[in-house]
């Protein structure tokens, strides 16, 4: 096999993995001590010096960073060089509404690129390929960081953005495209579309398809394989650490693999702070081992997940990462128990039902309410009322089964629930308008 | 001897029938009877019309959802008690209704329009008690 870009980290041995990692940890940590005043007073206040530091053993002495953190920061306190060493800046589209700028040196870029091209090989890529990114390019991190490993690999790159997606299609076909790269939500939609224009997966060339940025699950996987005739790919990264690569899924399709020479993984008890041991879920936290422009340490990602070193028959040795459950921002407290969108995703998807939903949550005289709109297919729509009334009913009996609470199915017509053409608004929750 | 019916799907949301019945006039499709049964959250609108494989395919390429379904128009005369003496017949032949409406036509008068479990019973029980179910072009 030869569908590594740098096998020789990407299949290096523990033991050399874990020298990468000791050097880089106690370099980064006394650089950044140096040059990050604000994690400095989080050192000191914790009374740990860059001394304690030897090796990835004495990981968990460190301070924790916390989105909080961010914004206390905010703009220039993480800062990790002299800004006349930064060359990049990239942002999150702050829809939680705290908004995180990071910034990148050259070798950040590269290191980011690199990562990118690891998952674009880990896919089939090769230079033979004309890879479509259809992420937004700009301020967001999926279409730079795609973009750039796909120069890396050799890829013709179709710098298409995401949007138009008619053209999108005409672009596939034209100029043969062979993987795509954008929102798993916007891979379902080109499906869609790609169906409502009379074609076929067979009349599109492409082979697989990496999507991230946003959860998504198994059964959307399968639904988009199936529209667009490929393999699809879960990729995972966020703005705080890079973007798009921090970990990234190979032909196994069993989780991702961390490219841990750079973003040294641990899962923590969100609640406690403690380091819990491999295989048990936890909040998956990052230390950036040798980003220079924005060098995060123990950066609490809020992603809930569990860790494996199960050896994997793609031949890499990095550890690999389960498809988070969630954001722990995304976990709804609905009459007191807690509710992750994507079970209610599964179970839509389950009864054959297509990935465009919304999720209402509101407060009714001191009651938590969950409403749950979904589209009714050409397939599923009969002529009688009581049909269709059972069908809501059994929809909601089998999501009050998974969350244990009752919601309400409301049946819409096709097209009704406004498409995303990058990171998707499945929930509003309107009980935070109130409060 | 049946009718095809058109069902479309209408979200019960303020404008909705309008958009529907309005994109129904633009195509020039001229109704001839029409129901609609609804809850909380939708509604079905049911149609009969003159061309309803043309109508059917210009409302779903408008987006609309929708479904053909065979249903049987009944004549039904004047003065009290000729509904209830159709469904008598229809009943003593095990024949379950779904559901029903009424409308006109120069041609025949007054009818029902029925949606039976089974067609062909329905209809050969009320020949057998002197009522001709029609066609669709009879309605025109």
């Amino acid at each position: 096999m030869a569908n590594y870009y740098q096998p020789e980290v990407e299949c290096a041995s523990l033991e050399e993995m874990r020298a990468i990692q000791n050097e880089k940890l106690v370099k980064q940590v006394k650089r950044v001590y140096e040059n990050v005043e604000y994690y400095r007073n989080l050192m000191d206040e914790k009374g740990v010096k860059p001394e304690d530091i030897q090796s990835i053993d004495d990981l968990h002495k460190l301070p924790f960073l916390t989105k909080a953190d961010l914004r206390d920061a905010y703009p220039y306190g993480l800062l990790g060089t002299d800004l006349k060493n930064c060359v990049r800046i990239q942002s999150t589209s702050g829809t939680t509404g705290r908004r995180v700028v990071a910034f990148y040196t050259q070798k950040d870029v590269d290191m980011w690129e690199e990562c990118c091209a690891r998952a674009i090989m880990a896919v089939g890529g090769t230079n033979e390929d004309v890879c479509q990114v259809a992420y937004g390019y700009g301020l967001f991190t999926g279409g730079p960081g795609l973009n750039g490993g796909s120069h890396k690999v050799g890829c013709l790159t179709l710098p298409m953005s995401s949007g138009n997606t008619e053209r999108q299609i005409q672009f596939m076909q034209d100029l043969h495209s062979t993987i795509i790269c954008c929102t798993p939500s916007y891979a379902a939609y080109i499906g869609e579309t790609v169906k409502e224009m009379g074609l076929k997966p067979e009349d599109l060339d492409l082979k697989a398809g990496i999507f991230g940025a946003e959860p998504w699950t198994e059964e959307m996987r399968r639904n988009i394989e199936k529209s667009l005739g490929i393999k699809a790919y879960d990729i995972y990264g966020l703005t705080e650490t890079s973007g798009p690569g921090v970990s990234f899924e190979c032909e196994e399709q069993t989780g991702m693999h961390i490219n841990e020479d750079h973003f040294l993984a641990e899962i923590i008890d969100p609640e406690t702070g403690e380091v819990l041991p491999e295989g048990e879920k936890g909040e998956l936290v990052f230390t950036s081992l040798d980003k220079e422009g924005f060098p995060l340490l123990r950066y609490r990602t809020r992603d809930i997940c569990v860790l494996s070193r199960k050896k994997c028959s793609c031949g890499r040795t990095l550890i690999k990462m389960s498809k988070p459950m969630g954001r722990s921002d995304d976990m709804m407290i609905i009459r007191g128990v807690n509710v992750f969108p994507s079970q209610i995703e599964t179970v839509l998807l389950k009864e054959g039902y297509s990935e465009n939903y919304l999720i209402e949550v509101d407060r009714v005289n001191n009651t938590d309410t969950l409403d749950i709109s979904v589209e009714l297919t050409p397939e599923q729509f009969t002529d009688t009322m009581k049909d269709l009334t059972a069908k809501e009913k059994a929809l909601a009996n089998a999501i009050k089964t998974m969350l244990g609470i009752n919601p309400k199915v409301h049946l819409v017509a096709p097209k009704t629930i406004t498409r995303s053409e990058g990171k998707a608004v499945r929930v509003i929750d309107r009980r935070k308008l109130h409060d | 001897m049946s009718v095809k019916q058109i069902s479309v799907f209408i979200e019960n949301k303020k404008g909705k029938l309008a958009e529907a019945t309005k994109f129904i006039a633009s195509h020039n499709i001229n109704l001839r009877a029409l129901s609609i049964a609804d809850t909380q959250d939708f509604g079905i609108l049911r149609i009969i019309c003159e061309d309803p494989e043309k109508a059917n395919e210009a409302l779903r390429e408008g987006g609309f959802l929708t479904t053909m379904t065979k249903v049987l128009a009944a004549p039904i005369s004047d003065e009290p008690g000729s509904l209830a003496a159709i469904l008598e017949v229809l009943s003593e032949s095990n024949v379950i209704v779904e559901y029903t409406y009424a409308s006109l036509s120069e041609k025949h008068g007054a009818y029902m329009i029925l949606r039976v479990d089974d067609n062909q019973v329905a209809a050969a029980a009320l020949a057998g008690a002197g009522i001709k179910t029609v066609d669709q072009a009879d309605l025109f």
